[in-house]
């Protein structure tokens, strides 16, 4: 087994992983009605296929990318669409957004669908089409379409694929669930995108917190041809950081600004890799995931097996919730999820986990006090920024001094407001301010694409008024020269104007040669 | 049914600043109780003495700056000034003396500068310096420890507290003064002809050092502050040393170990120069920082002339905190010059 390497930082929060009982897979079932987000990924929404009223079938193409960012919707269920329009959906800005409801039929049934289990005899180009088409997006938490991640393989040299099995969040135990039922399945998914990719190295990423998933994953590859490797290292947040595994395991930087494929590089979640081998091997679209439910306030957490739209609510009522020392809920893990003001939301291609704390569990935050400058921000940032500096200078909106400190190297991961004594939201501050920047920059743009335009105009002007005088020069230079040859009979003059063209024909010469 | 909308993350580390303030004043329990077994119980008055005045003068600059007083005392951050400021302090000073020292610590120290967290000094020491260059004589009358003079009881302690000029206890000159003023005997001789001096350093203040080194390193052990600082500091007052050394002839400087256990050397490294306000706020700072005041105050005490120079020290460097967290910043993941930008 290769050796990995340390990163700078990170923290180690109460892991909470036991209690949503990982490694069992519970049915949610099927709710009255499923709310589909016609933007569940990021890039551009699905574009609408049908319209309300009409019936479809589990598996139904729904909705189709639009573009090549962009990723297709299918029916999870079978039943009737009776709704489109804007409604609440899981995002930490709390905007509605266009979405499908669908009511189920109760019967669930299916288009038919075909697999192709010889997958290498395709080219790579047919398979991604075929991961295209069933509508996949990164499940790991950002929801990029997997297709377009893949396409890295034309533009760049590519040797390993990185299955990200870390999970480093705290509570969350979907993927170390799928793991340990679906060892082949992943494994198998790897290796249809490093054939899709053109890679030869395979790592499979697992924490050493998880000792079952580990072993479930061991099993799986020593059945395989040797190019997958399992790998494990110490427990710590974020060592699941795409930039920060990918340290972890070969002791390289992804360049500032860069992507893991300038490295050769591409990471996948272990999620993905199966609805990626179940839409190959299968030809099943992505309509459910595994979802962890978990927090205290639940009195039946575990991983639930969820079709996609299916809204929390119904979701809180199946895992059993107690609301009453409950002011939270969050979508994603206690690091880097957000607060949802409202369960009527429904969860989507990129919800991992739905948690649910009591007061007692993760206490509201008391008010900040003053920055004592301790460093220990600075200490846990997996970065190697300066929080408290960042922090300072987001308070000050000093923006050419949060550039020189690299804010935008700032993965959000919030291990320096974990550990801040004085409680400062400092991710908070690190939110607006990129905020703020962006926009400045996207106000720059604009006044910069003005300013071209000033200065078109402005060269436009000039080169008229040259062309202008070139003409005037001319129209001189011809009555000159009529001048002078009229002039012909004055032999000195022509003899003077002759010496001179002679004079200036060697002088262009002279500059030529 | 609506829910709180609060931003990542959802956790927090039990760690809040009133506990790290709370373990630092926990932390000098066995220094202050070493000072009062060696030298009386004087050094415990001027703390609670002083830690009322500090309370109070700090409710009423928070009051004239317009802020309700409570949730920034209870972060106890002005306590830790006061404690440690007065465990600087001669022990059986006089009221006046203390008030003047916690009144600049405090409002000159901290609230000139808006408070916990803006001051670029360490406001103790901006308190000791003010005394010390006011009234030199009160600042470097320290009292004989146990063994060598009458240890003072609580009712002379509290006279001597409190009516002005009545202290006439024993005071004798500490080791590192009349190591300064050793002119032409070898160290050997200082050492078995002068009763002020014990084992490795001075009676008393070797104890004194040892019991602060053992509060410092628990609070190392507790993650409250890092080791960069006052082991840098430590290695370069060492280094000093062992360069002046002089193999212990008449010129010697002091052997590091007698550095080490002398005088605030201790007390220095694991609670003045950890401050985090006004040091330096990097690891790789911090040790720079540590370092720096180390190579100060050992040119100090062996050139200066004042009872210690810590607080000189600190002070200067104080100032040069900010330049060295210039040059000591982190690279950023990402950021490491790669071969081609460095040809
Ligand atoms: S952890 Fe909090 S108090 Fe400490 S330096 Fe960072 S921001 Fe300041
Ligand atoms: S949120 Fe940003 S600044 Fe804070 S620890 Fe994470 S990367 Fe560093």
């Amino acid at each position: 087994m290769n050796s990995v390497f340390n990163i700078h930082g990170g923290i180690h929060p109460e892991e909470e992983k036991h209690l949503s009982n990982p490694g069992t897979v519970l049915d949610a079932g099927l709710p009255p009605s499923l709310v589909l987000p016609l933007s569940q990924h990021i890039g551009k929404p699905s574009s609408l296929l049908v319209e309300p009223g009409d019936q479809v079938l589990g598996g139904q193409l729904l909705a189709d990318a639009d573009g090549m960012v962009s990723v297709p919707l299918h029916a999870p269920t079978s039943g009737t669409v009776v709704a489109i329009e804007p409604r609440p959906v899981p995002h930490p800005s709390a905007l509605n957004n266009l979405c499908l409801e669908l009511a189920c039929d109760g019967e669930d049934r299916w288009v038919a669908s075909a697999g192709c289990e010889a997958w290498r005899a395709e080219t790579p180009e047919s398979l991604i089409g075929r991961i295209r088409t069933a509508g996949i997006a990164g499940m790991g938490g950002a929801g990029f379409p997997t297709a377009v991640k893949l396409m890295a393989r034309d533009r760049l040299p590519l040797h390993t694929l990185i299955i990200n099995g870390t999970e480093c969040e705290p509570y969350i135990t979907a993927d170390d669930t799928l793991m340990q039922v679906d060892a082949v399945g992943i494994v198998e998914g790897a290796q249809i995108l490093a054939y899709i990719l053109g890679v030869e190295q395979i790592l499979l990423a697992v924490e050493d917190n998880k000792p079952a998933a580990l072993e479930a994953m061991q099993a799986a590859v020593k059945a395989t041809d040797g190019s997958c490797e399992v790998m494990t290292f110490p427990t710590k947040y974020p060592s699941g950081g795409e930039k920060q595994l990918i340290e972890i395991l070969t002791g390289q930087q992804v360049p500032a600004g860069g992507l893991p494929a300038d490295l050769g590089i591409v990471c996948q979640n272990p999620g993905t890799a199966v609805a990626a081998r179940d839409a190959i091997c299968l030809g099943k679209p992505l309509t459910d995931r595994i979802v962890t439910l978990t927090g205290r306030a639940l009195t039946r957490p575990g991983n639930y097996r969820t079709r996609l739209g299916t809204p929390i609510e119904y979701l809180l009522a199946i895992a059993g919730f107690d609301p009453s020392d409950n002011r939270r809920l969050i979508h994603g893990g206690p690091m880097m999820g957000f607060a949802l003001e409202s369960a009527a939301v429904p969860i989507v291609k990129t919800t991992n986990c739905i948690l649910v704390p009591t007061e007692q569990e993760l206490p509201t935050p008391p008010a900040a006090q003053a920055c004592i400058r301790c460093g220990l921000c600075a200490e846990a940032c997996p970065a190697s920024l300066l929080p408290q500096q960042l922090y300072w200078y987001a308070r000050a909106k000093d923006q050419e001094q949060l550039e020189r400190h690299h804010l935008a190297d700032c993965i959000e991961c919030g291990a320096c407001s974990w550990v801040c004594p004085s409680h400062i939201p400092l991710v908070q501050y690190y939110r607006a301010a990129k905020g703020m920047m962006r926009e400045s920059k996207s106000e720059k743009i604009r006044s910069d694409r003005s300013r071209d335009r000033f200065e078109a105009r402005q060269e436009r002007l000039e080169q008229e008024t040259l062309a202008r005088e070139a003409q005037r020069a001319a129209r001189r230079a011809a009555a000159e020269q009529k001048a002078a040859e009229g002039g012909a009979d004055d032999p000195v003059a022509a003899a003077i104007a002759r010496a001179k063209a002679k004079k200036d024909n060697a002088s262009d010469k002279g500059a030529d040669s | 049914m609506s829910f709180l909308r609060i931003t990542s993350p959802h956790g927090h580390s039990p760690l809040s600043t009133t506990q790290v303030m709370q373990a630092v004043l926990l932390a000098t329990l066995p220094g202050i109780a070493v000072l009062t077994w060696f030298f009386g119980p004087g050094t415990l008055l001027n703390i609670v003495f002083g830690g009322l005045l500090a309370l109070a003068f700090e409710a009423m600059a928070l009051r004239l700056r317009d802020r309700n007083p409570k949730p920034y005392l209870q972060d106890y951050s002005v306590l830790v000034t006061s404690t440690l400021l007065c465990i600087a302090l001669p022990p059986y000073a006089p009221w006046w003396l203390i008030a003047t020292g916690i009144l600049s610590a405090v409002i000159l120290g901290k609230h000139v500068f808006g408070g916990l967290g803006y001051n670029p000094f360490n406001p103790a020491m901006v308190g000791y310096v003010v005394l010390l260059i006011s009234f030199p004589l009160q600042m470097s009358t320290w009292q004989a420890p146990r063994g060598l003079g009458e240890i003072p009881g609580v009712t002379e302690s509290l006279t001597a507290l409190f009516v002005p000029a009545s202290y006439d206890g024993v005071t004798m000159a500490t080791p590192l003064d009349i190591l300064r003023q050793n002119k032409g005997l070898l160290l050997d001789d200082l050492f078995s002809n002068t009763p002020q001096f014990g084992q490795w350093a001075g009676v008393g203040w070797e104890w004194v050092n040892i019991a602060f080194l053992a509060g410092g390193a628990w609070l190392i052990y507790r993650g409250i502050f890092t080791w960069h600082a006052p082991i840098a500091m430590l290695l370069t007052l060492g280094l000093c040393a062992a360069i002046g050394f002089d193999s212990g002839s008449s010129e010697s400087g002091g052997s590091p170990l007698f550095h080490w256990l002398s005088g605030a050397t201790m007390f220095g490294a694991f609670f003045i120069v950890t401050d985090p306000v006004s040091g330096a706020t990097s690891n790789r700072g911090r040790f720079v920082f540590g370092a720096l005041v180390g190579v100060l105050l050992y040119l100090i005490r062996v050139a200066g002339n004042y009872p210690d120079a810590l607080a000189f020290a600190v002070l200067i460097l104080n100032f040069a905190a900010p330049f060295i967290d210039q040059y000591t910043r982190p690279v950023t993941y990402g950021h490491k010059p790669t071969k081609e930008e460095d040809q």
